[in-house]
């Protein structure tokens, strides 16, 4: 198969000016039915799930699941080291003296909150995800410094690469473009 | 004539946060090419002679593990030195990073993000610095392991009621989310860089460490809450190490270290020192790096104020660990005390109380409190200040409950080569985080320029 051939069409890509302008392309993609798109800019915009219409993010839950079972975990481990493996009595406390367990127990809570956070952000975005279709878009590195994008996806069942393209442009969209690569 | 009214007409309140008219672009490219343009020679210079003095810390460690723990000068009664008073001195400078990261963060200060990043950098360089001296300390290297809860062939396991295994946790949790913290806030700018870099070494190593990136609002939205729950979880943090680290103190018996004002005394000292070291780290790298935009005078007047508070503070725990020895009626606390003001030590004491309690009194003034020059001066009197308040209460030592076994503690060479190497290893790690990583967090420092906010017309507020 020689690469020519084989070129395969991943998203069509859109520029939009501004914060402002990204919110309304947004909102208009979002009720044109598209499901599978995206909203690229260099910072996170207020305002912009109510615009694409997205979910509150899940991230929280598994956090604070996380912090509940580092807590439990160290409190289990401190009373079963401490009472049950190995017994030994200091300064005259009893075995299972939680008082003091409250630190560790407290630390561990936090680290397990933290990396449930920091984990599941990873997980559910899936990250790290090194090769991805729009980074065939000469354009797209822009995003990172000042560029505002909408991508839609092949993947979606309304996606046409030249309806779609099309609409962009007619919301507004510059350099609207067919991301296609190997 | 015009600008001096102009001046004067200015409400005080809310300048603009970043000067010089930046624009989304002008942010990218101002911070993007300080780690991406060619090696400089004052920073080839600066790094041989941090990487130098940080030879001396490998040289007295590598001496210390040869010979043991008799070449420093603790014995007894001074069973804790040099080390203990390096390790508080450390953890309290890593207090202020995720002060300003967490703390800031939820109360929404939006002057945070242009000094956020690398005070992080540095809160997790100075608590490196700081694991090093419990690590050394142990005596028989050999089995440091034993300060962690893992399965071994004795089926022996540590003290869980200990204050200093409570410090073990504590110390290497607090490094722990610090550097999640700080590595989360990293992925956006290290994309960025990514898609600016133009050799492949570049492209490949920075595509790696910013996971792919792509900055779209399904991201964001996950990136946003997890970055709210890292500041969360972060700031329970802030207050509780040095709570931890106060009562390795605190738990024993010792006059002068048994006192239950130690937890909060010990945060307010952590804040005010880390704010410091920002503050004279933060002098520098404006300086050198041309930031006088991002990092503007109005950043550096709330630090001071943030110091003048918390120097405040601890100027209030010395005066009410006086007041409490002298209220308990107990002769051994007011000996303590009496003791620390004019006993051997006093010249410890009175250079604490000058360069905590006096030198912040600046700052009350807005002339020298907008006065470069004198807050980096302020600045660095307030580091060798806190050092000396945590050497002035490892002293309570010298002379505890019986005369007979007191003594008078001094360094030695050994001591001294160890304190002096730590800080070879923070700049060395801090230059090479200046080297190579966006100094500033571009992506926040966008997030709040007035044309981020989609209500915002073409300059009108």
């Amino acid at each position: 198969m020689s690469t020519a051939t084989a070129k395969r069409t991943y998203a069509v890509l859109a520029e939009f000016e501004g914060t402002a302008g990204l919110l309304k392309a947004a909102e208009q993609v979002r009720d044109k039915g598209y499901r599978k798109f995206d909203c690229h800019s260099p910072f996170p915009i207020h305002g912009m799930d109510a615009a694409m219409g997205l979910k509150r993010s899940a991230v929280g839950y598994i956090a604070g699941i996380c912090a509940f079972l580092g807590g439990a975990f160290a409190l289990w481990l401190q009373w079963w080291t401490s009472a049950v493996d190995y017994p030994l009595v200091i300064s005259g406390k009893p075995l299972f003296s939680y008082q003091a367990f409250v630190i560790v127990t407290f630390g561990v809570t936090v680290l397990g909150g933290a990396l449930g956070a920091f984990f599941s952000m990873l997980i559910i975005n899936r990250l790290p995800q090194l090769f991805h279709g729009i980074f065939y878009s000469p354009n797209f590195g822009k995003f990172s410094d000042d560029g505002f994008f909408v991508s839609i996806e092949a993947e979606d069942p309304q996606f046409d690469e030249k309806e779609t393209a099309a609409f962009l442009e007619s919301i507004g969209g510059k350099n609207v473009e067919v991301v296609t690569g190997k | 004539m015009s600008t001096v009214e102009n001046k004067e007409q200015m409400p005080p309140a809310e300048p603009p946060l970043i000067l010089g008219n930046q624009t989304f672009g002008t942010v990218t490219d101002r911070i993007s090419k300080l780690a991406e343009r060619k090696t400089t020679l004052t920073w080839l210079a600066a790094l041989s002679l941090a990487a130098s003095v940080a030879l001396l810390l490998l040289g007295s460690i590598g001496y210390l593990f040869y010979e043991g723990i008799g070449i420093w000068g603790l014995n007894v009664p001074v069973a804790w030195g040099w080390a203990i008073v390096n390790f508080v001195f450390w953890v309290g400078i890593g207090h202020a990073g995720t002060l300003i990261s967490a703390i800031l963060f939820l109360f929404r200060q939006k002057w945070r993000t242009s000094i956020n990043r690398f005070a992080e950098a540095m809160t997790l360089f100075a608590v490196i610095c700081a694991l090093v001296f419990p690590g050394i300390h142990v005596g028989r290297i050999w089995v440091v392991y034993w300060m962690f809860p893992l399965p071994n062939q004795m089926d022996m396991w540590p003290n869980f009621r200990s204050p200093l295994l409570w410090d073990v946790f504590a110390v290497s949790i607090y490094f722990t989310c610090s550097l999640v913290f700080w590595y989360t806030g990293l992925i956006p700018d290290l994309a960025t860089l990514r898609d600016r870099a133009t050799t492949k070494i570049r492209k490949i190593v920075l595509g790696i460490f910013s996971l792919g990136w792509r900055g779209g609002n399904r991201q964001w939205k996950h990136y946003e809450l997890a970055y709210l729950i890292l500041a969360g979880v972060s700031t329970p943090l802030v207050l509780s190490v040095h709570s931890v680290v106060s009562t390795d103190f605190a738990v024993s018996v010792v006059p002068g270290w048994h006192t239950t004002i130690f937890p909060p005394y010990f945060v307010a000292g952590a804040i005010f020192s880390g704010f410091a070291m920002v503050m004279t780290l933060g002098i520098i790298t404006r300086k050198v790096f041309h930031l006088e935009d991002f990092i503007t005078n109005q950043h550096l007047e709330k630090m001071n104020k943030i110091m003048l508070l918390t120097g405040m503070m601890v100027g209030y725990s010395y005066a009410c660990e006086f007041f409490i020895a002298w209220y308990s009626g107990n002769a051994y606390e007011q000996f303590a005390f009496i003791n620390r003001a004019f006993g051997p030590y006093a010249w410890a004491y009175w250079i604490m109380i000058s360069c905590n309690v006096l030198i912040p009194q600046m700052f009350w003034f807005r002339k020298l409190r907008t006065s470069i020059p004198v807050m980096f001066v302020a600045s660095i009197f307030i580091n060798i200040g806190m050092w000396f308040e945590r050497f002035v209460i490892v002293m309570s030592l010298a002379r505890d409950y019986l005369p007979s076994s007191w003594d008078y503690y001094s360094p030695t060479t050994w001591d001294v080569l160890t304190f002096i190497g730590s800080f070879g290893l923070f700049f060395t790690l801090f230059l090479l985080f200046l080297r190579f990583l966006p100094v500033v967090a571009m992506f926040e420092v966008k997030g709040v320029l007035p044309e981020a906010d989609p209500h915002h017309k073409g300059g009108s507020h």
